[in-house]
């Protein structure tokens, strides 16, 4: 089980970011939650300056972009 | 070099669609096609080439290089950084705090925060096509003045004090440890700096074109539709108030450089004075309502009104010294 965060200040890269990790869980049958963090306070305690960023069971793992196919699935299935 | 564009323009609107060259209409759809395929073109060829100069270059990098440079010198390059940072403003939060909670003074960070609306590759690749480097290069030295002198007046008056709680407990937590590992240059090879080019070439030409065509639609239709003469005759003579004027009707309003630079020249080229033309634009460009909603997450009421009241007098002030140095530039 996989505790992912989408952290972004409501933007739509933030929100396609989350989707397109959601959707690819699906697809692989990973066990994954996916939930969007908006709090400003939250997101510099991860120290993320370029949203969207992803941060995976509490490990920062991208920030600036939305991650590609292949960058998710990676994290999913690792 | 652009005359290319002139003659595609001509063939399309006047051969064509077999407009008339004296019509209005013609004129306007005329100035239209010129400028939205110039600036594509050159949007597109530019992004590439500057996103390929500036692969490695971040916020991160430039937190890591501003946090613990001398205040004078930190003005000075929070601004410069603005400039040439590629940043979007939904990130201008998070990279508030991100400058706060590494100690850098908040006059810095708003230099930096500042300067990045109003000047941008995009900016100053329209501003060069469309207004020339004359103008450009005034542009340029505005901007970064309005960044610079901003961020000293915020650390003169001691802004800190109306941070949000969190934000000032940051910024005293940053000055006192330092984050010591400074994030490492990477090195790129050629293929990783072309992807990153052509990534930042969609990403930024999917975000600006629409906002050309607004821009250049506005600036046709003042081209083609406010009669000839008439802004000359009403605001060609720089009246004082016009400029205040201008800079209270421009900052609710909303467009980023690229949508705006276009409208400029149409201003200009119709007999708006230099000055009321670069106020009006400034603030629309670097402050708007949304952005300030934004920073009350982090600034208190008080902040954000100073924040506003001095825009307002920056930029009715440059209003002021362009039209009264610069009657015809």
């Amino acid at each position: 089980m996989k505790n992912i965060k989408v952290l972004g200040s409501g933007c739509t890269k933030c929100t396609k970011t989350a989707e397109l990790i959601e959707k690819l869980a699906r697809e692989l049958g990973v066990e994954a939650t996916v939930q969007k963090e908006t709090d400003v306070q939250v997101i510099m305690a991860y120290g993320v300056m370029r949203t969207p960023a992803v941060v995976i069971d509490e490990e920062l793992v991208h920030s600036g972009s939305i991650p590609t196919q292949t960058e998710v699935t990676a994290w999913l299935q690792s | 070099m652009f005359e290319i564009f002139t003659r595609l323009a001509d063939w399309l609107v006047y051969h064509l669609a077999d407009l008339s060259a004296d019509t209005r209409m013609g004129q306007a759809l005329h100035f239209f096609v010129e400028d939205t395929v110039k600036i594509f073109v050159l949007l597109v060829v530019m992004i590439y080439l500057i996103a390929l100069l500036r692969a490695s270059l971040n916020v991160e990098r430039v937190r890591d290089f501003l946090a613990g440079k001398h205040r004078g010198a930190g003005y000075l390059m929070g601004a410069g950084f603005g400039a040439v940072t590629p940043f979007c403003s939904c990130s201008s939060i998070p990279v508030f705090l991100g400058f706060t909670s590494a100690g850098i003074p908040v006059g810095i960070t708003m230099a930096f925060l500042l300067t990045s609306p109003l000047i941008n590759e995009v900016a100053v690749l329209l501003l060069l096509s469309l207004l020339g480097w004359k103008f450009t290069v005034v542009y340029i030295l505005v901007g970064m003045t309005v960044g610079i002198a901003g961020g000293f007046f915020l650390d003169a008056i001691k802004a800190e004090r109306w941070l949000q709680s969190f934000a000032a407990k940051a910024l005293q937590q940053g000055r006192q440890n330092r984050p010591a590992g400074a994030a490492a240059a990477a090195t790129l090879s050629m293929a990783e700096r072309h992807q990153f080019a052509r990534d930042e070439t969609l990403e930024i030409f999917g975000r600006v074109w629409k906002w050309v065509i607004i821009g250049v639609g506005l600036g046709a239709a003042l081209h083609g539709f406010v009669p000839d003469g008439w802004i000359e005759t009403h605001l060609g003579d720089g009246q004082w108030w016009t400029v205040p004027a201008a800079v209270v009707v421009g900052i609710p309003l909303y467009s980023n450089a690229t949508g705006v630079i276009p409208v400029m020249e149409s201003l200009i080229t119709n007999g708006l004075p230099i000055g009321t033309t670069l106020a009006f634009c400034m603030s629309t460009v670097a402050a708007s309502f949304p952005e300030f909603i934004l920073l009350k997450q982090v600034m208190q009421w008080r902040l954000l009104a100073l924040l506003f009241v001095m825009l307002l007098c920056a930029f009715t002030l440059i209003g002021w010294i362009f039209n009264f140095l610069f009657p015809v530039l």
